[in-house]
């Protein structure tokens, strides 16, 4: 009896917090429906018929600060750029693996180095570079996220790829497939789960990224959370809260939704990064 | 590239100019530099401790019989989603709704942005290392906690003697994770206080960006502190890589 007690108390007390975890979205979204004077003042009260704005702010926010622009930015370089990660650093950890020489070694090592050098170290002569030799677009920026998602993607692969037997590729082989075959054919629909693995812990920080962005694209090619930030800081204290919200709210809802999707690659992904990283 | 231009002072990086250790002697004079030394350790440590803790008790609740523990975990993973900026200003509204009762905010005294910074970080990375810690403890065979209750221990010694040692490489990935993350915050620090009150609540990440970019002929400064930030979390990274290959030996 005493067990079954316990766990109900458990369970109220763990629903108090997951309320308690939602809250701040939940205020984000109602005040995202109140009138811009009312947000700062009293940020805890529902909208009501005085406050209520409808879709006001919705409007606003994307009308003002071309939000919209930067969703679509963020999106195709979100997109691609995790897609160009998967395919390559597939390739490449698939190489590193079964190549065994000095130059291969050497390169893994430098992946894995990568992994540990923090942004700020490489921030200034990297923009630099980047703006030299003309890659401060939306395009280039691909590039750049390769450069920096390689790491981590390279390492959790190629932990993958020492599991697939050889036999499979060669057998591949003496049927007559090129290595490129081998790889398309063989190798890729064994290391599929792992590349979404890859893909989605890849997608969560692209999207959400600030900085890179910032100093790479500046703010005539703004991405979200660029966006965001220049609403907030550009405007010097005559911040639009309604339009602000109204853009949090975007901001957050399209991951929300990716997440109760994707939820099982995602917590997958969160404990095969940890256990390797 | 960055190691070298740290002993140089520069502006862009084709006029560099070898200055020797000049940059560090700087930097270590620099009270702001100093000042977000410490507010990150100080920082690090008290969210590497509150979040583990957390995060490992919320890890047993969901291992237990109670109802409802995939919705609870998709809850509690899913401020993890939210980037850095938005969530700075998601908490950056909440505390300064709060303490505007009190008619002060969030710049009125570095404390409140160091216990503000502290609970986003919490409601940040708890869920995600409570994901790890529920894969561990799900890893632990049942028949360790049967022979244990036959012996006769109580929950508590238990969870002391048998939970605790089997979920020691979890415990250490959770805690080397959260350090390097609290260690290299930037996006929320900028968005829930960008420093303020008087650059007293920036962290080492947000210090070297203004000094790159806020600061005329102070870039060698910065590279120098961006070589001292690489360099600790360079150290943390080796200590971890001893700490986990030690215990695979043991085991």
């Amino acid at each position: 009896m005493t067990k079954k007690r316990n766990n109900i108390i458990l369970f109220c007390f763990l629903v108090l917090l997951a309320a308690l975890f939602l809250f701040p979205i939940f205020i984000v979204v109602t005040n995202s429906f109140k009138t811009k004077f009312s947000i700062m003042g009293s940020p805890f009260t529902l909208p009501n018929s005085e406050t209520f704005a409808g879709l006001d702010n919705y409007a606003a926010g994307i009308k003002s600060a071309g939000i919209l622009g930067a969703f679509l930015r963020s999106l195709f370089i979100t997109v691609l750029s995790v897609l160009v990660i998967a395919v390559l650093c597939s390739m490449t950890a698939w190489y590193l693996v079964r190549v065994k020489n000095f130059f291969t070694g050497a390169i893994y090592k430098t992946f894995l180095f990568s992994m540990i050098v923090p942004f700020q170290m490489v921030m200034y002569t990297m923009t630099y570079v980047v703006t030299k030799i003309k890659f401060n677009n939306p395009v280039g920026i691909i590039f750049v996220y390769l450069g920096f998602g390689a790491g981590l993607s390279v390492f959790m692969l190629s932990g993958f790829v020492k599991s697939i037997p050889r036999e499979l590729e060669e057998a591949a082989q003496i049927d007559g497939c090129n290595p490129v075959q081998i790889f398309f054919l063989v190798v890729m629909p064994i290391l599929k789960p792992t590349a979404i693995t890859v893909t989605i812990l890849n997608a969560m920080w692209i999207w959400n990224d600030y900085l890179l962005p910032y100093l790479i694209l500046g703010t005539g090619n703004k991405t979200l959370p660029v966006a965001i930030q220049i609403a907030m800081q550009g405007a010097y204290g005559a911040v639009n809260w309604g339009g602000f919200m109204a853009m949090l709210v975007l901001a957050i809802v399209p991951i929300i939704i990716f997440y109760l999707f994707s939820q099982k690659y995602i917590i997958e992904g969160v404990i095969a990064g940890a256990v390797k990283g | 590239m960055g190691i070298y231009l740290s002993f140089n002072k520069f502006t862009t990086v084709e006029n560099a100019q070898w200055i020797g250790f000049k940059n560090y002697a700087l930097a270590f004079s620099n009270t702001d530099f100093l000042n977000a030394l410490w507010f990150t350790a100080k920082f690090t440590l008290v969210s590497v401790v509150t979040v583990n803790v957390f995060a490992f008790l919320l890890a047993l609740a969901l291992t237990s019989a109670v109802r409802g523990k995939n919705v609870f975990r998709t809850i509690f993973f899913m401020p993890n989603l939210i980037g850095g900026i938005v969530l700075g200003y998601i908490w950056n509204l909440i505390i300064n709704g709060v303490l505007n009762r009190f008619g002060v905010d969030l710049s009125y005294d570095a404390n409140y942005g160091f216990w503000g910074l502290v609970i986003l970080t919490n409601w940040q990375l708890i869920g995600y290392m409570m994901v790890i810690y529920i894969a561990g403890l799900q890893n632990i065979p049942r028949d360790l906690h049967e022979a244990s209750q036959i012996d006769g221990a109580t929950r508590f010694q238990t969870l002391r003697h048998v939970t605790i040692p089997m979920l020691m490489p979890s415990i250490t990935i959770c805690t080397f994770l959260t350090l390097t993350n609290s260690f290299k915050l930037f996006d929320q620090n900028l968005a829930l206080t960008a420093g303020a009150p008087a650059r007293k609540t920036s962290m080492l990440a947000l210090d070297i960006y203004n000094t790159f970019y806020g600061r005329a002929g102070w870039q060698g400064v910065g590279q120098a502190k961006a070589v001292i930030f690489f360099l600790i979390v360079a150290l943390i990274a080796f200590a971890q890589l001893k700490f986990t290959s030690s215990r695979e030996v043991e085991s």
